[in-house]
Order: C-alpha cells, then structure tokens, then sequence
C-alpha cells in the first residue's frame, strides 16, 4: 500500500524526522486555512498524488508542473485552485493521469546540500538495509551505476536492531559534522523506527536535504507499507486513499482476487500467481496483449469467478478471454460452471477460449461444451494463447 | 531416493483442525503419505479422524515429536500466528518446517530467519505449495505430500523439480508425467521476499542426489534467487537443467501477486534473468508449455537419460 506525501510526512514527523512546516488542504474550502498555518513568505504548492516525477508534470489543461514555487500565499493560492480537480500527467502515471484532490503547502527550505536515503529488504541477506549516498535529488540507480562509491550500505540485524554505532558511521560517511550530525542521527534512527515499527517495506527520502542552523530534513518522502501487515495497522489502512486505485482493482479485491489492469486487450483469468504471470507472458508470445494479470487464487469458488468476469469485462479495451485453470486441487468442474453461469450472466459477445486441466477436468470439459456458448476450448497453454490471439487479432 | 522427504517420512501437520490444514491432510493421507501427528494448541488429545485413519492431535510440536517421531512438520496456521509456528518446530528441532501459509508479514520473516540462524531445521516457503516425493503406486500414490500440491500428476522418476510458483509447477509436473517422464522431488519454495530455502539449495540437493537425472528450475521477476542459481549451476552442476521465468510482461513496481513479485531494478527484470540462464547454459523454455520440452531437449544434447 502507497500514501501521500503529506500522509508519509506525517508519519515521519511522528517517529522523530524532521521535515519541513507544511499543511493539506483536501477542498479549495480548505485552503486558506491550511496556508494560514505557515509563515508569510514564499510558499511550496504540491498536488498530491501517489505517482513520482510530479514536479515535471503537466495538467491535461497545459497548466504545468505538479510542485511550484510561490513567491506569496496569494500566489500560493491561485496556483492551488489551477491544480486543484485538475489531472496531472507525469511519466509514472501513464497518459490518463491522476485527479489531484490534495494539495500540500509546505514552507520552502534554503537547501545547502542533498543526499539520498533509503531503507528497505535486502533479499539476498533477509535483513533491513539502509541506503545513503551523498548524491541526492537525482536518479540513484544513475547514482550506483556511475558513482557506486558515493553509495553506502547498512545491513540491520534485527535480532539487535539499529545499532549507535552504525548511525554514527553513516553519518561521518554522507560528511555531516557539528550540528548537523546531532540532527542526522537523530534522522537516521527515526527513519529506521519507521520503516520497522510500520511494517513498511520502503521508505525513501531523495532528497535529505541539509539547511542552514545544522539543520538535517526530508524534503520528499515516499513510503510504502507490507500489505500482508495491513491487519496490525489500522492506523496506516486509514490513510488509504481508494481515489488512486483503479475502481476495478478496489473491486477485485473484495472478492479476494488479485487483479492488475494492464493496456492490452486480451483478458486472462487465472488461478495462481506464477500462472497467472505465464499466461500474460504466452500471449505476449504469441503476437497478442494482456489486457490484465488476474489471480483467482488457489481455491476458487463459482462466485469468485462471476466476480472475476465482471470486473474483466467493465474494462472496455478488451477484445476477448483467456481462462487458463490448472485444477490441482481445485475443481475443473467448478471452475466450468462459473465460466458458464458468468458467460451468460453478462451475455458474453466477445470471443471466450477455455483451458482447463487437472482435477475432474472430464466433467469440467463436458459442461462447457453442453452449455451451448460459443466458446473454444484448449489443450495446452500455448494451444489456447494462440488460439485467443487470432479471434482478437 | 529423493530430496529432503521420502514415502517413509513421517509427517506433523500445525493447524490440523482448520479448514485449509484439515482438506489437505485428509488429501494427503489419501495419497498414502505417513501424517503421524496434529498440532493445535488446546486440542491436544483429541484425534483427527478420515477414513480409517486416525491421527492423534497434541498441543505442542515437541509433545508431538516426543509420542510419534514426526520428521517433517506442514504449517497451515493462519498468516499473523505463522511465524510463532515455524519457530515452534524449530525450536522443537525437527529436521523440515514446510510453511504453506501465505500473507505472512516480511517482518515476521525477517525475525524467523534471523532466529534459525544456527538451527539444523530446514525451511520450506513460506508462501508455498510444499513437495512431493512421488510414490510407486497409481497415479503416484504411496508417495509424500506436504502441503498443497495435487499428488495424482505425479509420477515416480528421475526429474527434479523446484519453482517458486505453485500452478506454474504443477504445469511443469503434469507436462513431464504426460511424456512419460516422472520426478524425484517436486518443490515448491514460495514466493515471498524472505523464504526459507532457495533455488540454489534445492538444486545443489538434486544435483548431489544419484536419483535425480535432470533439473527445471522456474522462477520468476524479483530479486537475483534465480541468478545466484544460473551460475553455480554453471560452475558445478552437469546434469540437464531447464529453465522458465515468468513475468516477461510484467509492469515495473506492480506486486504480481506474489509479494516477491516486484520488479526493483535492473536485474529483476525477466530478460535479464533469462539472459543469464542461457549464458549458464541452462535451456530456457520459450513458454510456460515448452518446460518438459526444453529439459529434453538439454538431456538430448548432452546425451543424459531421463528415464
């Protein structure tokens, strides 16, 4: 799960990081309230939304940039109400962009130098690794793959946790002395207590950012939360925010699907993860394009599969349905009936290829073919992407 | 022979009475697979009952080892107790903990990890279908089953088997026992970010084991598991291997379903894991259906038998 920035500010500011003054407005009602929270003088205008690169943005109007610099907060407020409703178009949001419906105030900082900040799995040693480089503000894979020895690494062993000694030794090491290594220690260790304490499995600061007085802030902040960790958390589930899900998403999860829209126009449902990503990548194969990865899971239930239908079909892209079922436990003869009852429940007129196999996959077979749709059936993975690729194509 | 379980291996299931824990133990001892004990805290004493079997239930994993000599234990408990549960059979020392649950918190895994630092018990999962060990009967019974698995498209042979995927592996099964060509071991090692066992170490255990004449290793998109793999075999492994990678048209960022399913950087990508495998010389399947092919096709060539 992904928040704002103004929520993942917050959060910091609750575990001890220092970050800049800054106030949400989420309604143009809002606004000179938020605003009156902030010293006069020049004031940071942010759109809120979940994808990066905002501050290269455009608004579908031509209005662009989704971070400005207001020189006044009567300024501020007028670039706030040419923001506000307004779509932001930045290069993580895909064409159709996003509907901004926060804007984040925040007071500007003199910056004297940036640095980059990460915490998050090393997979290879199971452990929290933090990742500093004294290059911020920029692209640190640019950063890694130029420069790696301006980056440096920090394994946590949580049987221990984040020791003293390895703060200090990052903090010497990104060049911090004075004023400003009390303050980035102090950083470092919050940013750590956040990321374990919230179960998140991402927080990245670029930029960190040192101001003049010693001060050490995150000036941008990206979090992202364990989803299987949700359950402990209400306090993060509440800053959910389903405006920046797809509807069809939000949907599917309710019936415990997993559903991804993609820009294809060839459905798939699936049961399994691995499966489910196989089936995309055959299509692929094929000549054709997956309009979605769709995971019914392990067990799924007839209703489950009516649901899954409906969600595929409310994406107007799609051309035609793959359903790839390897019953292992589950029941071809299950799946089939869901297949028929959703096939006539949302009177299907697109073409349907069916490939079932495993467990009862004779019954499973034969009430497909006596349902009387016009559906094909398959042998084979391959037989049935090639089979979709051609009634779409 | 086969790797880490075998017809004989005696097995405990934790979290017995639940739903999940309860169909899949009556599947298993359908299969024939020796499930010796249960394990739900406050029901010790109590029996599980299917059939003509009759499977005492004890309140504690070492209660359970103690009465019944149980070797390998299956967690079916759910996500937020899991962790405690692996880390009970750990404790209690049995040699194998095969976690099927999935939904565990990473940073539940992150401590269990760290606390078997040092432990003899192995890990399987979590996140995972778990393994089977076929048997010589029909449709493989007689075999082991722990965990998810359907046993029936098994067959007793001489193929390895190891995936982090639960369907895309029995896809892999079912083509090799379609061409007649049955498996040592299937496993399956989950598809969370922190799991137990990795491609490698269930490689260099069919590559050590006499039984086992060939290898397909499937991976997918996240991390350098599958990398780490491709070039040990490359350095050390002579038997046939073949490989799929699923998530070629995976979007960057998006969790595909499996919490590991991430594309992070450069190398997670599947081209670049697929590069890597024929560059190790392992033969990649061009699709999910070309897995049995692909594996015969790299036995032809360096002249192996498969069966």
């Amino acid at each position: 799960m992904n928040i704002h920035e103004y929520q993942a500010k917050a959060l910091l500011e609750k575990f001890g990081v220092a970050v800049p003054k800054g106030a949400p407005a989420k309604s143009p009602a809002e606004f000179e309230s938020a605003l009156a929270q902030l010293p006069d003088g020049p004031i940071m205008v942010k759109a809120q939304i979940h994808a990066g690169g905002r501050g290269k943005g455009t608004f579908v109007d031509g209005f662009k940039g989704g971070v400005k610099f207001a020189q006044s907060k009567a300024e501020a407020l007028e670039i706030a109400k040419r923001m506000f409703g307004n779509t932001l178009v930045t290069l993580q949001t895909g064409p159709a962009g996003r509907k901004v419906q926060t804007i984040y105030f925040a007071a500007p900082c003199d910056i004297e130098k940036e640095y980059y900040l990460a915490i998050l799995l090393d997979r290879v040693t199971s452990r929290p690794v933090i990742v500093a480089s004294t290059e911020g503000g920029v692209e640190i894979e640019t950063v890694a793959h130029n420069t790696p020895e301006k980056i440096f690494k920090i394994y946590v062993d949580p049987a221990v946790g984040l020791q003293g000694y390895q703060v200090r030794q990052l903090a010497f090491k990104l060049g911090f002395t004075g004023d400003y290594f009390k303050n980035a220690i102090k950083l470092i260790a919050g940013l750590y207590r956040t990321w374990w304490e919230s179960d998140a499995t991402m927080v990245e600061i670029n930029p960190l950012i040192s101001a003049p007085g010693g001060r050490v802030l995150a000036l941008d902040a990206k979090v992202a939360f364990d989803d299987s960790a949700l359950y402990r958390h209400p306090e993060i589930v509440a800053l959910r925010d389903l405006n920046e899900e797809d509807p069809k998403e939000t949907e599917a999860s309710k019936f415990d699907l997993n559903y991804i829209a993609l820009d294809g126009n060839i459905a798939c449902l699936v049961n399994g993860a691995g499966l489910a990503m196989s089936t995309m990548d055959i299509i692929k194969h094929f000549g054709g394009n997956p309009a979605n990865f769709l995971d019914v899971g392990g067990g799924a239930s007839k209703e489950q599969v009516q649901a899954a239908f409906k969600i595929i079909l409310s994406d107007p892209k799609v051309k035609g349905i793959l359903v790839n079922i390897f019953g292992g436990i589950m029941d071809c003869n299950t799946i089939a009936q869901g297949v028929v009852a959703a096939a006539r429940e949302t009177s299907l007129n697109i073409p349907l290829v069916v490939r079932l196999e495993g467990n009862n996959v004779v019954a499973g077979k034969k009430a497909l073919a006596e349902s009387g749709l016009k559906l094909e059936t398959a042998d084979s993975m391959a037989d049935a992407a090639q089979k979709i690729v051609r009634l779409v194509a | 022979m086969s790797i880490l379980i075998t017809p004989k291996t005696k097995v405990l299931i934790q979290g017995i009475t639940g739903e999940f824990g309860a169909r899949h133990t009556r599947l298993s001892l359908d299969y024939g697979t020796k499930v010796v004990a249960g394990v739900t805290p406050g029901k010790g004493g109590q029996f599980f009952e299917h059939g003509k079997h009759k499977v005492p239930i004890f309140n504690t994993v070492a209660e359970a080892i103690a009465a019944t000599g149980a070797e390998a234990s299956a967690v079916f408990v759910p996500p937020a107790f899991a962790a405690d549960a692996i880390l009970e059979g750990v404790d209690a020392g049995i040699g194998l903990v095969v976690a099927i649950t999935e939904g565990i918190p990473v940073k539940d895994m992150i401590k269990v990890k760290r606390a078997m630092v040092g432990s003899t018990t192995r890990l399987i999962g979590p996140n995972c279908p778990g393994l089977v060990t076929p048997g010589a009967g029909k449709d493989s019974n007689g075999g082991c089953r722990i965990g998810i698995a359907p046993g029936y498209i098994h067959h007793k042979g001489h193929v390895g088997v190891v995936s982090r995927s639960g369907t895309l592996t029995y896809e892999a099964v079912y083509q090799l026992t379609v061409r007649g060509l049955g498996q040592t071991t299937s496993v399956g090692i989950g598809g969370d970010p922190v799991n137990g066992t990795s491609h490698l170490d269930a490689i260099k255990m069919f590559n050590a084991d006499r039984n086992t004449w060939g290898i397909i290793v499937i991976g997918e998109i996240g991390g350098n598991a599958e990398a780490e793999a491709a070039r040990w075999i490359k350095e050390n492994c002579t038997k046939p291997v073949a490989g799929f990678i699923a998530g070629a048209t995976a979007p960057k960022g998006r969790r595909m379903g499996h919490a590991g399913a991430v594309i992070g950087g450069k190398e997670d990508t599947a081209a670049a894991k697929i590069a890597i495998f024929k560059e190790c010389g392992i033969e990649v399947a061009i699709t999910p259906s070309d897995m049995a092919d692909a594996l015969i096709r790299c036995a032809q060539a360096k002249g192996v038998k498969l069966a």
